[in-house]
């Protein structure tokens, strides 16, 4: 695996071998994933430590293989070697204080937004909690993402963005310890965009989650993580890894953001080069 | 080219507007209230009367045997039997052998239908079998459900059920298959169990579907009752047909006739009704 550190702050040591201060929430160890039938493997040696309340961004190109990873650290898809642990257990299928949300905001259109934010809170896998209890935590779960006013709509009636911010509602009502978003702002126009960016930084800071976001979009990556993993390479692992010790929001900081953003393009066109020789 | 159509000799704004004139009348279907749709809708019910009425009092000769059927007499005798005690029992008795009829479509199409659409396998090996017992008429069943579920209502119940199990089992199929694909992974990131994803997404997913394989049973149903009714029954309004027609009443015949062709109506707008009230927050 080639590595490629950049600190634009203080630390100087290569950044896979940062020790993570506190235990690891969730980890992954020589993770493979391999389809049956295909000759390939898409994903091979991954391996990966999510501190508690650490953002992650998994960039990567479309196609590379980034969802499948997801699915993975998520306990929707068992990998093929490998394990994935979660608070240094095995993780069997989906944890649930893991919270996924996916690009399509996958709200139900037969119910309003506030139940779908409610939407699997009493399933029998899920802790069990009272009706007050779970009343209380969608409450909150709207307000946090400002959908107050329009929880008796239907999917119908709502924008992209509130669409979206209805989906996050719908995993922050679960109080998760890990956020797992795959490419959750992709189909937002720029502006939705950054506001859903702004959300996310809140909403991570307000319940002090976890969060690993899939995106292949490099700004997304740059201005909401602590921790960019670049995945490239066929089969995927990690390409390169940058940690951004820069305080939230970081729009004051564009030049120290410019620099690790050529860092990162210049990894993959190198990656690209030695794939093609 | 040598070859050329007509309209390449037009100018670009000449092209402009032909193509707006070709596509005015959709725009214009689209914009039109809807009371003048349904004031046109009523506009051709009163055509239709009165079509009926020409044919029978004004066309016909004068000793004709037709002017027994005419709407000047049957619809003051529908009235008449509507107040009386006879038609509204058979129309209790016929509705009922409808319900029955499609509830036990529904208890065996829906399920059928899932099966169907989840299983693609399942689908390739039935629907050619499908396809075929769907062809047969169902009043042939006639004599084998006579000889298997006896005289009475039983053999009416088996054939209403499967005139009307079809639609319902390909729509539930159709239905499943359009599923969005987010429901069932948002389910599974849920840690849903079988049981709920059926229950929460699958089900409700699919209730349009099924709502509208139901109304297309309904209309097969209200078909195929009445001729069912005219076998080996004592009531219904199948039998109220026979029945007028061997007492000569021909001004009741043909009321009943009326009453026939205004249930099917009601039943289909109930259908729709329900339709548009499960889908109403889709829209």
């Amino acid at each position: 695996m080639t590595q490629l550190a950049l600190h634009p702050s203080r630390h100087d040591a290569p950044a896979l071998e940062t020790p993570v201060l506190q235990a690891p929430i969730l980890q992954a160890r020589g993770v493979a994933l391999r389809y049956p039938g295909q000759s390939r493997a898409t994903i091979e040696g991954f391996d990966f430590a999510l501190a508690p309340g650490e953002t992650v961004s998994l960039l990567g190109s479309s196609g590379v293989g980034k969802s499948s990873l997801l699915r993975v650290l998520a306990g929707l898809q068992a990998p093929t070697e490998g394990h994935v642990t979660m608070n240094d257990a095995p993780l069997v299928g989906v944890h649930p204080r893991v919270a996924v949300a996916f690009q399509d905001p996958s709200l139900l259109p037969w119910l309003t937004l506030e139940k779908n934010v409610a939407f699997g809170l009493d399933f029998k896998h899920q802790p069990r909690q009272s009706r007050a209890e779970s009343e209380a935590r969608v409450e909150m779960a709207i307000r946090e993402v400002g959908l107050t006013q329009s929880r008796r709509k239907f999917p119908a009636e709502l924008s992209g963005g509130m669409a979206q911010r209805t989906a996050l509602a719908r995993c922050l009502a679960r109080k998760p310890e890990i956020l797992l978003l795959d490419e959750p702002f992709g189909a937002l126009d720029e502006v939705t965009r950054t506001e859903m960016q702004h959300l996310l930084l809140k909403v991570v800071r307000d319940f002090r989650t976890a969060a690993i976001l899939i995106t292949h979009d490099i700004d997304e990556a740059l201005l909401v993580s602590d921790r960019i993993l670049l995945l490239g390479g066929a089969p995927a692992s990690a390409i390169g890894e940058w940690r951004i010790d820069l305080p939230k929001p970081r729009e004051d900081f564009i030049a120290e953001l410019g620099a690790i953003r050529v860092d990162i393009l210049s990894t993959l066109r190198g990656t690209a080069q030695r794939r093609a020789a | 080219m040598s070859m050329s159509w007509p309209t390449d000799s037009l100018t670009r704004a000449e092209r402009r507007a032909l193509a707006q004139s070709t596509s005015r009348p959709t725009s214009f279907n689209i914009a039109r209230p809807a009371w003048t749709n349904a004031a046109l809708g009523v506009g051709g019910l009163l055509a239709l009367l009165v079509l009926w009425w020409l044919g029978t009092d004004v066309l016909a000769s004068p000793d004709g045997f037709i002017r027994h059927f005419s709407p000047t007499t049957a619809i003051p005798k529908l009235i008449v039997l509507l107040s009386g005690p006879d038609l509204p029992v058979h129309i209790l008795v016929s509705l009922r052998r409808v319900l029955v009829g499609l509830g036990f479509a529904l208890l065996v199409g829906v399920p059928l239908g899932l099966a169907i659409g989840s299983f693609q396998r399942l689908n390739s090996a039935t629907s050619p079998a499908f396809q075929f017992l769907r062809m047969i008429s169902p009043l042939s069943w006639m004599p084998i459900a006579v000889m298997v579920f006896g005289v009475g209502d039983d053999p009416i119940y088996f054939m209403l059920a499967f005139a009307a199990v079809w639609p319902i089992v390909l729509n539930t199929a159709e239905g499943v298959r359009r599923l969005q694909p987010a429901w069932l992974s948002l389910a599974s990131s849920l840690a849903a169990t079988r049981w709920e994803t059926l229950w929460h997404v699958i089900l409700p997913g699919v209730l349009g579907h099924v709502l509208t394989g139901l109304r297309l049973a309904i209309g097969i149903v209200w078909i195929v009752l009445v001729p069912c009714e005219m076998l080996g029954v004592s009531a219904g309004l199948g039998y109220f047909i026979l029945d007028t027609r061997d007492r000569l009443a021909y001004s009741e015949l043909m009321a009943t006739v009326l009453m026939i062709g205004l249930l099917g109506f009601l039943l289909d707008a109930g259908a729709r009704a329900l339709y548009r009230l499960a889908t109403r927050s889709h829209a």
